[in-house]
């Protein structure tokens, strides 16, 4: 499964898989899927801020694995790829997920040090997202 | 591989292979530490641990009580019954692969793993307390090849002069500690902790000193030393048990605040925020600590570390434990992954009593003390209100006051370093005003805040002010611009404003801060330095009419004191700054000598107006006669017409 988070220009601020081969297909996966949420994002049309950050549910499920997408209300997207094979994930399993990741990305942004769009280092945020992914693979 | 700990690791790996085949692969850092620990939760004669202590053990490595269980399961500890050495080194190495995040499997051990870290044994400070005194005769010849970092040898030399702080705290700092920013402060808990081990042992004894205090509560450097303490001879187990004591001690007395770090936190704190239960905002810290030249990532990280609650701002507690850890980072220790816990902010405000003392202690340092808090405050007010220039010309003035009097008593303390001195100054205020003037301000010891004033309060003529020579070259400068401004006189009556500016700067230059010092007194008999400010005055009478009102508002409002001359260019600086209000005088010692020598301006300038006066009188006669004149011919002419 790979996690990836992006800002509204579209590139990853922080990138991380598990395993960690392929890494460079999951690159291209969460590239592509960007394209998908940017236009769920503009579908939505005249969306006030809450519908804005939401869960944008699966975004397209291809033969291996399923990509979900989430969006921020700043504009920051998270992209979580994950194996088809993993039935056992649900819904609501993905949706605390992103929260947990929104989450850490506030805790991210409270930092003065970090400059928003920067990658992100933080150690906090690395040991939270494995943690997260070892609980799902 | 050599002695004891060889001894150990053998039976060790024999034992694991009796456990099951395993061979339990130790490196040669990890056996000293396992052999300590070993030896310290079990005594000597016995082969197995107690499992009391034992179990203080684990759980002083901060696990989750599930993860311990399942060590204990795990290394076979629960099958055997007891704990055995191998057993024991299973665990250490569980707990360490716990600790780095893997699963608590057998696999997991084969790893390369750091050392497993515990925290706050509490067995450490009885038996630090236990023997203080006999530690008290160990000679620290710690060699010094070893240190790597100067602060090291300071705090050797510090134990030296302190062995005999009592053990109230497992770091009682001696109160040098915080003479300089790059200080360990830390380093003394190593010292305290060592004073608490029971048995003195020359040479070995200051080599591991050495060694542990470079060790931080990385276990990485810990390898290097403790390879370092191989090499040492004649380690007895007892000698391991003191090592263990003070590695376990520095595995979290790095991270304990003393009072004078306290202290030093606190006022730091109060620098950048005079409300203590108040919140350093994130931009502010940022540029605080930005100054500590540390990495921009590594004070990332220590931000995440501090600001536990996650709302981008420092409470004092916070913003302590962030300082503690630049110090520490500066002082070579590896930044930890968890905040330690003596450096939460609860912790620390359960210690939060102290600074509210040590405020009180900190205010009885010096007298100027308050002030320069006020400056702070001031500086802050300014900060707050920093718009218009002339609304803050008389805080600036008294801010500035007592801004040069915080640099100095910031000096004569001792304690805040030269680095972290022009911080506080540059971080108290940093509005345009106050910024502007600081930089000027501390570029010499006598403010000028004149300057500042000046800049700040004329906007609109031009503030070129590069030299800065002293007052008798400016008057000599003042003598050339003046011959030229005499022939400006005579034709035109406003000599050039430029060349009157310049001079200004270096005339305030030995000005002292005071708006008020600015005095024309108009009876002082004429020198070179009153025509050259007479040259000034016109300059100065140039512009709007109601200064000169002004200037008389502020002659009555001051007092005049011993007549001196001197360039007149505060005056005509001053004119302007007397602008809009008459400015609160802050008396004290200095800054009536500052007020005499600006009265001592203020009177050649007086005295060069004064002259100037004259003459313009005298013209103004002349041309009175002229017009007589002239109206008289008119006169004779005109009965001529109109006849």
């Amino acid at each position: 499964s790979v996690l990836c988070s992006a800002p509204v220009q579209n590139y990853p601020l922080y990138i991380r898989s598990i395993p960690t081969e392929n890494e460079l297909k999951f690159h291209y996966t969460v590239h592509t899927s960007l394209d998908v949420v940017d236009e769920k994002i503009s579908a939505m049309g005249k969306a006030l801020v809450d519908q804005r950050e939401l869960y944008l549910g699966l975004l397209y499920p291809t033969e291996d694995y399923k990509v979900y997408g989430y969006v921020t209300n700043s504009k920051v997207k998270f992209v979580m790829v994950v194996d088809s094979s993993n039935t056992a994930l649900r819904d609501n399993e993905i949706r605390s997920m992103f929260r947990k990741l929104h989450n850490s990305y506030t805790d991210i942004m409270c930092n003065p040090f970090y400059n928003p769009g920067d990658r992100i280092h933080s150690r906090a945020f690395d040991t939270m997202v494995n943690s997260m992914m070892m609980q799902v693979c | 591989m050599e002695q004891g700990p060889a001894g150990g690791s053998g039976s060790a790996a024999a034992a694991a292979a009796g456990t099951g085949g395993l061979l339990l692969p130790l490196s040669e850092t990890e056996q000293q530490r396992y052999s300590e620990l070993f030896s310290r939760c079990c005594p000597p004669p016995e082969a197995a641990a107690g499992g009391s202590s034992v179990g203080e053990l684990f759980r002083a490595s901060q696990l989750p009580p599930d993860t311990l269980h399942q060590i204990t399961e795990v290394c076979g500890a629960k099958r055997v019954g007891y704990f055995g050495p191998a057993q024991f080194y299973i665990a250490l190495k569980l707990i360490a692969a716990a600790q780095s995040g893997f699963p608590v499997r057998i696999e997991s051990i084969k790893n390369e793993l750091p050392l497993p870290r515990f925290m706050a044994l509490k067995n450490d400070t009885e038996v630090r307390y236990g023997t203080p005194a006999e530690f008290h005769g160990v000679k620290f010849q710690v060699p010094h090849s070893t240190l790597e970092k100067n602060s090291y040898k300071r705090t050797d030399e510090g134990d030296k002069q302190e062995p005999k702080s009592p053990p109230m705290s497992p770091i009682c700092s001696p109160p040098a500690s915080p003479s300089t920013y790059q200080r360990i402060p830390l380093s003394y808990g190593y010292g305290k902790a060592r004073s608490g081990l029971e048995q003195q042992h020359g040479a070995p004894y200051e080599v591991k000193h050495s060694t542990h205090q470079q060790d931080g509560p990385s276990s990485g450097n810990y390898g290097a030393k403790s390879a370092l303490t191989c090499s040492t001879p004649s380690r007895s187990l007892s000698v391991e048990r003191e090592q263990q004591d003070s590695s376990t001690q520095y595995s979290d007395d790095p991270w304990r605040i003393t009072e004078e770090q306290r202290d030093y936190y606190t006022n730091q704190f109060r620098s950048l925020q005079p409300d203590l239960n108040a919140f350093i905002s994130g931009s502010v810290a940022k540029n605080f600590f930005t100054k500590s030249k540390l990495p921009i990532p590594e004070l990332s990280h220590i931000w995440e570390l501090s600001d536990v609650d996650c709302d981008g701002a420092l409470t004092l507690a916070e913003f302590c434990a962030a300082f503690h850890l630049v110090v520490a980072r500066k002082n070579g220790y590896q930044l930890p992954e968890t905040l330690p816990e003596t450096l939460l902010p609860e912790y620390l405000q359960a210690a939060c009593l102290k600074p509210v003392r040590d405020c009180a202690l900190f205010d009885s340092y010096s007298e100027p003390l308050p002030s320069s808090q006020q400056a702070r405050d001031f500086t802050q007010t300014e900060k707050s209100s920093a718009e218009e220039v002339p609304d803050n010309s008389a805080l600036l003035q008294d801010g500035k006051k007592d801004d040069k009097q915080a640099l100095k008593v910031s000096t004569t303390l001792k304690t805040i370093p030269k680095e972290f001195q022009h911080l506080t100054v540059k971080a108290a205020a940093q509005e345009p005003n106050a910024f502007r003037a600081r930089p000027r301000s501390r570029s010499y010891s006598s403010t000028s805040i004149e300057d500042a004033m000046k800049k700040g309060e004329e906007p609109p003529t031009p503030p070129p002010r590069p030299q800065k020579s002293h007052s008798r070259a400016s008057s000599l400068d003042l003598n050339k611009i003046f011959q030229q401004n005499t022939q400006a006189v005579r034709s035109g009556w406003l000599p050039p404003p430029p060349p009157a500016l310049p001079p200004r700067p270096s005339v305030s230059q030995t000005e002292q801060p005071s708006e008020v010092e600015l005095h024309p007194q108009m009876n002082r008999p004429p020198t070179q330095a009153e025509e050259n400010s007479s040259a000034k005055k016109e300059v100065v009478l140039a512009q709007p009419p109601s200064k000169p009102a002004r200037r008389k508002l502020r002659t009555e409002a001051q007092g005049l004191e011993t007549p001196e001359l001197s360039p007149t260019i505060n005056v005509t600086s001053s004119l302007p700054a007397a602008k809009p209000h008459l400015p609160v005088q802050k008396q004290s010692s200095k800054q009536k000598r500052a007020i005499q020598t600006a009265i001592r301006k203020n009177k050649e300038a007086n005295a060069v107006l004064a002259r100037l006066n004259s003459e313009l009188q005298q013209q103004l006669k002349e041309v009175h006669k002229e017009r007589i004149a002239l109206e008289t011919q008119l006169e004779q002419l005109r009965p001529v017409t109109v006849l």
